[in-house]
Order: structure tokens, then sequence, then C-alpha cells
């Protein structure tokens, strides 16, 4: 349905997208991951005709959108991520605007009526854009992007400064209205994507490090072989204990969260479960192993694992704790 | 289109600039009535459309700085432009309705025509010369104005520049006077806005003027939507 072939866009002498290429079968719900400024906006501006591609084509069942880009923006429904209204407009008023401008003429009132029940902003209707609340603007955004019912849904950041409440509410929607559309979703949340797309693109500096389901993705990333324990004892007795298991590759350690404990990061060789090794060197060592864990990865563990090849600026080697202790 | 142009002209009207804008031009028009024709007791309004010319190309900017300015600081456009319609759309939506407003405000002289028709004789031929030249003086105004506009995200920087090449279209004629060159004496003269306007002003419907006024208005067009494309593809 959504064909990318080796796009790249450069602004000036960066380069936004480095050859970037996809494909999104029709019906498929597919998330964009990567960090601010991978080049997430820039793919969907460009899938959706805003701005053009340095060089790549983009085609839009069957439609090249720089070819023919009307037969192509009639088949995508855009929900940017700076959501612009025209803040002097009623909410009716502007859909009815959106409905001229997407050329849907017969039977607006009940199309209009359908989505605005079905997003939720039918109470609103008659309110003025610049009166809405952050929850409402965003479901308005939605609303517009479903006019004329358009079969490809570009969804850029959908959740992005709602509270939690309405946070699971619009995914509940999107994984609704991924029944019978295809959806590309942008986040840089992994939990949302997890929650909501059957498969992930990984944007990393404009380019695709990764292309898989979340579930051979997030198993790549929650190894059992990185460990997080909190150890009765002082830094150097855990060292000493720790020190004869050969396979261990790094016992790095953490900031100190409880006092007269240490908290270490493990990690042996990949594939390796060091869970019983450990309790079992500890316990010798009369170490009181107080908690294990395995290391939650984070987004920015995800790209470290992705991009093994290329250090990223200003991380160390070592992963640090996320979050938790 | 359709659409756009209806958004763009309403949305004259739920600010105060386009009331402004069409208040100013019957001021000024009522203003010269009163002065030259009421007072001066007669009904030829060839000097009133004479002092309306300088009034437009001072208004035009105004009423043509937010049209694409607007849309690119707000990020409004990128509705439009994912919107199944061409960037020609989009320009010739929002050119024609700020010519929309313009007509409404020059339908002024028209009225005061009419009103001073009950008075006396009336050389009509000659007042519809004047605003067809009032019109096309505006038509050509608002492309450039436009233009000027879709060059930066600030609506006062286009108003600036507006009054910038107003200013230069009302020197145009002393500059082909104090130019040695012959060729730049040809030129300015040539670009004078002022000139092409004279004729109207007497009634005189003159091809080469009614072509120069389209052809700047639709080059201006032209030039509007490649810069819409350019900043989008560069």
């Amino acid at each position: 349905m959504i064909d990318v072939h080796e796009l790249s866009k450069r602004y000036g002498d960066k380069l936004a997208l480095d050859r970037v290429s996809f494909h999104i079968a029709r019906g498929e719900v597919v998330g964009l991951l990567g960090l601010n400024g991978a080049g997430k906006s820039t793919t969907m501006n460009i899938l959706t005709g805003y701005i053009g591609a340095t060089s790549g084509t983009v085609t839009v069942a069957g439609h090249d959108v720089a070819r023919e880009p009307r037969e192509a923006k009639r088949l995508i429904g855009y929900l940017p991520e700076q959501l612009a209204f025209y803040a002097e407009m009623r909410v009716r008023e502007y859909l009815d605007f959106c409905c001229d401008l997407k050329g849907v003429r017969a039977n607006r009132a009940a199309h209009l009526a359908e989505i605005a029940a079905r997003v939720g902003i039918a109470p609103v209707t008659h309110r003025l854009i610049r009166n809405l609340s952050r929850g409402y603007r965003q479901r308005l955004g939605l609303a517009q992007a479903l006019i004329g019912d358009p079969p490809v849904l570009i969804l850029d950041e959908p959740t992005a400064g709602l509270d939690p409440s309405q946070v699971v509410e619009i995914r509940a929607l999107i994984h609704e209205l991924g029944q019978t559309r295809t959806v590309l979703v942008s986040s840089h949340v992994l939990s949302e994507i997890q929650a909501i797309c059957s498969r992930v693109i990984v944007l990393h500096r404009g380019r695709v490090v990764a292309d898989d389901t979340p579930a051979n993705l997030s198993r790549a990333l929650q190894p059992v072989h990185r460990v997080v324990a909190r150890i009765q004892g002082t830094p150097e007795q855990v060292q000493a204990a720790l020190a004869p298991l050969a396979e261990l590759e790094q016992v790095a350690l953490l900031d100190q969260a409880e006092p007269g404990t240490c908290d270490v990061l493990i990690e042996s060789a990949a594939g390796r479960d060091i869970r019983a090794d450990v309790f079992r060197a500890l316990a010798r060592a009369d170490l009181p192993l107080l908690s294990t864990q395995a290391h939650e990865a984070s987004l920015e563990d995800v790209f470290l694992h992705l991009v093994a090849d290329e250090p990223v600026e200003g991380q160390p080697a070592a992963a640090q704790p996320h979050g938790h202790a | 289109m359709r659409a756009i142009l209806k958004r763009e002209f309403r949305a004259y009207f739920q600010s105060p600039l386009g009331y402004v804008f069409v208040a100013a031009l019957y001021f000024f028009s009522g203003y010269y009535l009163f002065t030259y024709n009421l007072y001066g007791g007669t009904t030829n309004m060839t000097r009133l459309f004479g002092l309306l010319f300088p009034v437009v190309l001072f208004l035009v900017p105004v009423l043509t700085m937010r049209l694409l300015s607007e849309d690119r600081r707000l990020k409004t456009d990128q509705l439009l432009l994912t919107s199944p319609v061409t960037p020609l759309d989009i320009v010739l939506a929002k050119y024609l309705a700020a010519l929309a407003v313009f007509v409404i405000g020059i339908l002024a002289p028209l009225l005061h025509a009419a009103v001073l028709s009950f008075y006396g004789p009336l050389d009509w031929p000659a007042v519809v010369g004047n605003w067809l030249g009032l019109f096309l003086l505006g038509a050509a105004l608002i492309a450039i104005g436009m233009f000027l506009s879709s060059l930066t995200e600030s609506q006062v920087v286009a108003a600036v520049a507006g009054f910038v090449v107003s200013l230069f279209l009302m020197l145009v004629d002393a500059l082909a006077l104090v130019v040695d060159s012959a060729f730049w004496q040809e030129f300015f003269r040539q670009l004078s806005f002022n000139k092409r306007y004279e004729p109207f002003t007497l009634g005189i419907l003159e091809l080469p003027g009614v072509v120069f006024f389209l052809s700047i208005g639709a080059l201006f067009v032209l030039l509007t939507v490649a810069r819409l494309d350019r900043e989008r593809w560069g």
C-alpha cells in the first residue's frame, strides 16, 4: 500500500534521511520509532506530500506522491505532529472546510457526525477552536484525518501531550481504526508502539536500523544476559565474589540506592542466562542477593543495540541505569 | 479551490482587517467626493479616481500581508498542502479572496458616482473606464503583495516590503527623469504604473494598459506558486 524506495532528504548540508526504504502492506499497522530528530516527521511529511524528497520515490497504492499528488493525497489522512488550526473557526466550520478541501460532498452531515462520535468531539462542535483544550485539539486533528474515510492513515505522534487516560483512549481508537485501514504511527515511546503496532520500523539518524515485529525487537532488547542486582556488601566484596565467573563480560557499579548495599549491572555474552551463576557466586561469598531484575531496556539501549557499530554521541559504552534501581 | 477561497474571504471579516481596508477606501473616496465634487460642484470624477491611485498603492500591502505568511507561521499550510489540491489552486484561491475584498472596497467610488448621477449629468463611460483602471491596478498590486507575503513568515515584513514596492512604483516616474542612460529612462518609463493608469482616468480603455496590469498580476501569481514549490522541494 505504501512503498518507500531509497528516500533521501537533505536540508542544507544536513542529511535528514539517508536512503530509507520500506514497504507497508494493505491493512498493516506499522510504528515508526525513533528519537527526536531521527527523521520520523521528515519521512511522514514526504509521504503526505507536504515536502519533497531530495531523491527516492514514495508511492501510495501505486500513485507516486511527487508525480500524481492529487491521487495519492486523496488516499491519505494525515495527523501532523504540530497541530495547526485556523483558531478563529468553529469546530464544525473547520470540519466542513476540510470536507470541501478533500472533496467530500455526499452524506456530509452523517459522515461528520459519525467521525465526531468516534473521536469524541461531538460535545464541542460549536466551540471556537482557539478555546479547545489540548486533548480536544488532538482529537480534532484526528477527526480531520478521518474525513473522506481514507484507506491510509499517517499519524505523527498522535498521543504527544495527552494525559494518561487520553493516551489510552487514543490508542484504543487507533487500534480500532487499524482493523480496516493501513496505518503508520510515529512515536518515540517504545511501549506505545508495542501496544498498537504489528510491526516496527526503527529510524536512527535518518536511516532504517531495524524493521521487525515488536515481540522480536523487545526480545532482543530485554536480554537475560544483562541483570541489575542489589547486593548487601561493599563494592570491593562484590567485585571479588564475582571475579571468578569467567563468562561475565562486565560488572559495572551503579549508584547506591540503599545504605550498606550496592547495585551492579552484570552482563555476560549474549544468550547466556547468568542469573543462577551470579546467585551461587554471591552465596559462596556470603553476600545476600537482595534483588535481581533483567535490565530494563530503554530506548537509548535500543539504539545502542541497533547501531552497535556506530558510537552514539554522549553515551558511554556501558549502559546506564534508567528510571529505577 | 472554492473551499480555500471561501475561508480566506471569511477570514478577512473574522478579523478587523477586511473592515478596516474597506472602510479606509470608503473614507478616502468619500473625502475626495466631498472636496472635489460636492464642494467644487462638478460630476467629473477623474480627479477622485486619480487620487485613489496612491491610496490603493498603500492600502493593498495591508490587504495582502497575511495571505501566505500567516499560513506559514501557524503551519496551517500543512493541511492545505497535504490535501488533494495543487499549489496553483491554493495561490489562486487566496488571490481571488483578496481581490474580492478589494472589489468591495472600490465599490465606493461607483456608489458615489450613482449618488452624483441624481444631481447632474454624469459621464458614465469615463467612470467605468476609471473604475476598470482601479480594478486592474489592484489586481496587479495584490499579486505583488501576495508574492511578498510568500517570502516571509512575518506579516509586518510582508507589509513593509509591500510599502517599499509601492513607494518605488510612485517614484519610478521621477527616476526616469534623473537617470542619464536612454535605456534606463525607457526602462523606468515602461515600468511606471502611473503612466499606465493615467489613460484610464481620462476614460480611455487602452489595450496595452490592460495587458500590462493583467500580465503583472499573472506573473506574480505564478511566481508565488513557484515560491511555494521551491520551498517544499528545496
